[in-house]
C-alpha cells in the first residue's frame, strides 16, 4: 500500500492538534520551560529528546495536566487546556514506572479508566478484550502485575493508557526499564500500535536511537528550549547547531573561520600549517566569520595511500580502534593533536585489515559531506 | 543437631513461661474456692496419688460464668469498648499516618520520632497525667471554662469517655506505624495514574490509596484491638464504677473476692476469645508477606 508521505507540518492549511503558545514554566527561580512554542499534528509520533533536566518531562507533565504553565497557553484541538485537571482531559499517559495498580488484575487495570466513565459493562468488556488482543495479553488478563514479566507489564501500561481512546497519548521513557533486545522489539511494536490506532503519540526519551527509530518528528531540547524540530533524517543530516549534531549520533567538530570561495563554497581556515578545508553550505557566512564544520565519522574515508580527487585530505596516525563487529571506528590523530573519527564497515575479516595502531593513514571527505554551522 | 538446639531455646522459653503457667491457671480454674492458703482446693497430695486429685477437678466455675450475667456482660462490654476504641484509633491514626507519609522526606524521621516519643515515659505516669487533665478541676475543664465554651465543668473522668480517650491515646502509635509503613512505600505515580485515568482526588484515594494501605489498617486494628480487650489499668484508673471490662472483673475476683478459681476461669475464657483475632492477624501478616515476595 503506498500512501502520500505523512508530513502535515509542511502543509500550511493543516490544523495542529496541540499548540504550545509561548509557554513558560518556572519552579521558584528555576525556569524549566522557557517561552516555548511548538505545534504537534494529529497522528504524529512526536519525540521529545534531551538530556535529563532539559525540560522534556515538565513539558509532558503540562500536557498531562500535572503541572500548569506559569504563562502562555497550551491548546488541544483548538481548546485551551492549561488549567484543566488531568482527570478531565482527553489525554492519557504511560508512566515511566508503569504505575500499574498492584491490587488489581491486568484486566481490572485496563478497565480502570473505562469504569470511571460509567461505561456499560458489556462495552467495557469488549474494549478491554480489544486492548488485550492488541497488546497480546489475553492469556494474562487474570494475573496481578507482580505475576508477569517486565515486558508484559510495559504492554499492560500501554493497553491501560490506550483503553480510553485518548486524543493524545503521552509516553514517559516507555522502554527505559527493558533490556536492549526487548527494547528494540518493543519500539517496532509501539510504531505498529500507533499506526493501527491512529492515536497521536508524544514520547519523552533521552535515548536518541529510540527517538530516531519511532518518531515522525524529533524535538531536541536543552535548558527549557527546543533547539531543533525536524524529521529524524533531517536532524541527523542537517543539524542546526553543534549541540544537536553532537547530541544525535557521533560527530567530528572542526572549528575555524570561513572565507567565501565561489557560490555556496567556503574555505575553512582551522589550523596553522594545515591547508584550509573546503566545504559547501546553503546558509551564508561572511568573510572571516567563525564557524564549526560537523562531519559524521561515516563520511570520513580512511586509506593507506593519499586518495586522488578528494576535496579534503589530511594525514595522521591511528590512535585507537573501536571494533563494534559490523563497523569499526578509527581515532586518527593529526600532527596538530586534533583527533578525527572515521568509521568504516567491516566488509572483510579483521585479520585482513589494511592498517592498525600507530600506522600513518590518510583521511578524506567530500566538500558536501560536512555541515557548516554558525553556533 | 545445632539447628535443633537453636529452635529448642524459644520453645523452652514458651514452655516455661507460657504453657506451664497456663496449665497451672487452667488447673486452678477447675478447682474450688477454699479458705486456705493457697485459697483453693484440691491440692496435689503424693500420698493419695494422681487419680484422686484429678477426680476432684470439675468445670463448675465455667458453668458459673454462664449463670451469673456479670461475666458475659463484662466480656461483651470489653468487646464493645475494644471495637469502638479500635475504630476511633483508626479515624484519628489514619490521617496522621497519611500526613506523615506525604510529608517532605526530611521531615519524616522527626514525625516518626514524635509518634514514638511518649513510649519514653512510663505508661502509668501518662495515664495519671490524663487524670490530671480530665478531672473536674483539671486542665481541660479550666481551659474550657476560661474560653467560655462551658459554664459548668464537664464530668469526663470516671466515665467511658475517659476510658476511650485513654485507650486511643495509649494505643495510637500501634495504629499509626503499620498504616504509615504501608502508605510510605506506595509509588506516588499510582495516584497520578488514577487521576490521569479519570479519578478525582477523592476517588483516587478510595480506589487506590486506601486499598493499598489495607494490610496496614488490618494490622494496626488488630494491634489495638487485641491488647485493649484485656485492658485493666486504663479502665480502672480513668473509668467509673459503671465501666465494665473483663480485665477489671478479673482483678476484682482475684484480689477483692480472693476467688482464684473463678478468676482463673475468667482468664482462660479471655485467652480463648483472643485466639480468634490473633489467628486472623497472623493470617493477614502472612498474606502480606507472600504478596511482597
Amino acid at each position: 500500500m503506498s500512501s502520500p508521505e505523512f508530513a502535515p507540518w509542511d502543509d500550511p492549511s493543516a490544523q495542529p492538534l496541540i499548540q504550545f503558545k509561548n509557554v513558560t514554566k518556572r519552579f521558584g527561580s528555576f525556569t524549566a520551560i522557557d517561552d516555548l512554542a511548538v505545534d504537534i499534528y494529529e497522528r504524529e509520533f512526536f519525540a521529545l529528546l534531551g538530556a535529563s533536566g532539559c525540560g522534556k518531562t515538565t513539558m509532558m507533565r503540562m500536557l498531562a495536566g500535572f503541572e500548569t504553565p506559569t504563562s502562555g497557553q497550551i491548546m488541544l484541538a483548538g481548546q485551551e487546556i492549561g488549567a484543566v485537571p488531568p482527570n478531565l482531559r482527553s489525554v492519557n499517559m504511560m508512566f515511566q514506572s508503569y504505575a500499574l495498580f498492584p491490587h488489581l488484575s491486568v484486566w481490572d487495570n485496563i478497565a480502570f479508566g473505562l469504569r470511571r466513565e460509567r461505561m456499560a459493562k458489556d462495552l467495557i468488556k469488549a474494549r478491554v478484550e480489544e486492548m488485550l488482543r492488541l497488546t497480546r495479553l489475553e492469556k494474562f488478563s487474570g494475573r496481578k502485575p507482580h505475576q508477569i514479566s517486565g515486558g508484559q507489564r510495559q504492554r499492560v501500561a500501554l493497553a491501560r493508557s490506550l483503553a480510553k481512546a485518548p486524543k493524545l497519548l503521552l509516553l514517559d521513557e516507555p522502554l527505559g526499564a527493558l533490556d536492549k533486545k526487548l527494547r528494540q522489539e518493543t519500539q517496532f511494536e509501539l510504531m505498529d500500535i500507533q499506526e493501527k490506532t491512529g492515536t497521536t503519540f508524544v514520547i519523552v526519551t533521552h535515548d536518541q536511537e529510540e527517538a530516531m527509530t519511532v518518531a515522525s518528528r524529533v524535538a531536541v531540547m536543552d535548558e527549557g528550549q527546543i533547539i531543533q524540530i525536524a524529521t529524524p533524517d533531517k536532524i541527523y543530516e542537517a543539524p542546526n547547531s553543534v549541540y544537536v549534531a553532537d547530541f544525535i549520533g557521533d560527530v567530528n567538530i572542526i572549528t575555524g573561520t570561513a572565507r567565501p570561495n565561489g557560490a555556496q563554497q567556503y574555505d575553512i581556515h582551522w589550523s596553522e600549517g594545515h591547508a584550509p578545508l573546503c566545504a559547501q553550505s546553503v546558509s551564508t557566512f561572511s568573510d572571516g566569520q567563525s564557524c564549526h564544520l560537523a562531519i559524521r565519522p561515516e563520511e570520513v574515508l580512511i586509506s593507506a595511500e593519499k586518495p586522488e580527487n578528494a576535496d579534503n585530505t589530511m594525514q595522521g596516525k591511528v590512535l585507537d580502534i573501536a571494533y563494534l563487529g559490523n563497523i569499526s571506528t578509527y581515532h586518527v590523530e593529526l600532527p596538530n593533536g586534533t583527533v578525527v573519527k572515521a568509521q568504516i564497515a567491516n566488509t572483510r575479516r579483521i585479520s585482513r585489515r589494511a592498517f592498525t595502531w600507530e600506522d600513518p593513514v590518510w583521511l578524506s571527505w567530500a566538500a558536501s559531506a560536512g555541515v557548516l554551522l554558525a553556533k | 543437631m545445632r539447628r535443633f538446639l537453636l529452635i529448642l531455646i524459644p520453645y523452652a522459653w514458651l514452655l516455661a513461661l507460657f504453657l506451664v503457667p497456663f496449665a497451672i491457671v487452667f488447673k486452678m480454674a477447675l478447682s474450688d474456692i477454699a479458705v486456705a492458703r493457697p485459697p483453693y482446693f484440691p491440692q496435689f497430695d503424693w500420698a493419695e496419688g494422681i487419680w484422686v486429685f484429678l477426680a476432684e477437678l470439675d468445670f463448675e466455675n465455667f458453668v458459673w460464668l454462664t449463670e451469673d450475667d456479670l461475666y458475659w456482660k463484662a466480656y461483651l462490654s470489653s468487646l464493645k469498648i475494644a471495637a469502638i476504641s479500635t475504630l476511633l484509633a483508626l479515624l484519628v491514626g489514619y490521617p496522621m499516618a497519611y500526613g506523615m507519609a506525604r510529608a517532605p522526606e526530611q521531615w519524616r524521621p522527626t514525625l516518626m520520632m514524635l509518634v514514638i516519643l511518649p513510649f519514653w515515659t512510663s505508661f502509668l505516669i501518662r495515664v495519671y497525667a490524663w487524670m490530671g487533665i480530665l478531672s473536674n478541676e483539671g486542665f481541660l475543664n479550666q481551659f474550657l471554662l476560661w474560653t467560655g465554651v462551658i459554664s459548668a465543668p464537664l464530668t469526663i473522668l470516671n466515665t467511658n469517655w475517659a476510658v476511650y480517650i485513654g485507650i486511643v491515646y495509649t494505643y495510637l502509635p500501634f495504629m499509626i506505624l503499620p498504616i504509615y509503613a504501608a502508605l510510605e512505600r506506595m509509588d506516588g505515580a499510582l495516584i497520578e495514574a488514577a487521576e490521569d485515568l479519570g479519578c478525582s482526588r477523592l476517588s483516587a484515594f478510595w480506589l487506590v490509596t486506601f486499598p493499598l494501605s489495607r494490610p496496614g489498617v488490618i494490622a494496626g486494628s488488630f494491634l489495638v484491638f487485641i491488647p485493649v480487650l484485656g485492658e485493666f489499668v486504663i479502665p480502672s484508673l480513668l473509668g467509673g464504677s459503671d465501666t465494665l471490662m473483663i480485665g477489671k472483673v478479673l482483678w476484682e475476683e482475684f484480689f477483692s473476692n480472693r476467688d482464684w478459681p473463678v478468676a482463673s476461669a475468667v482468664a482462660v475464657v479471655l485467652l480463648l476469645l483472643l485466639i480468634v483475632p490473633i489467628v486472623l492477624f497472623q493470617r493477614n501478616q502472612q498474606k502480606q508477606q507472600e504478596a511482597d515476595r
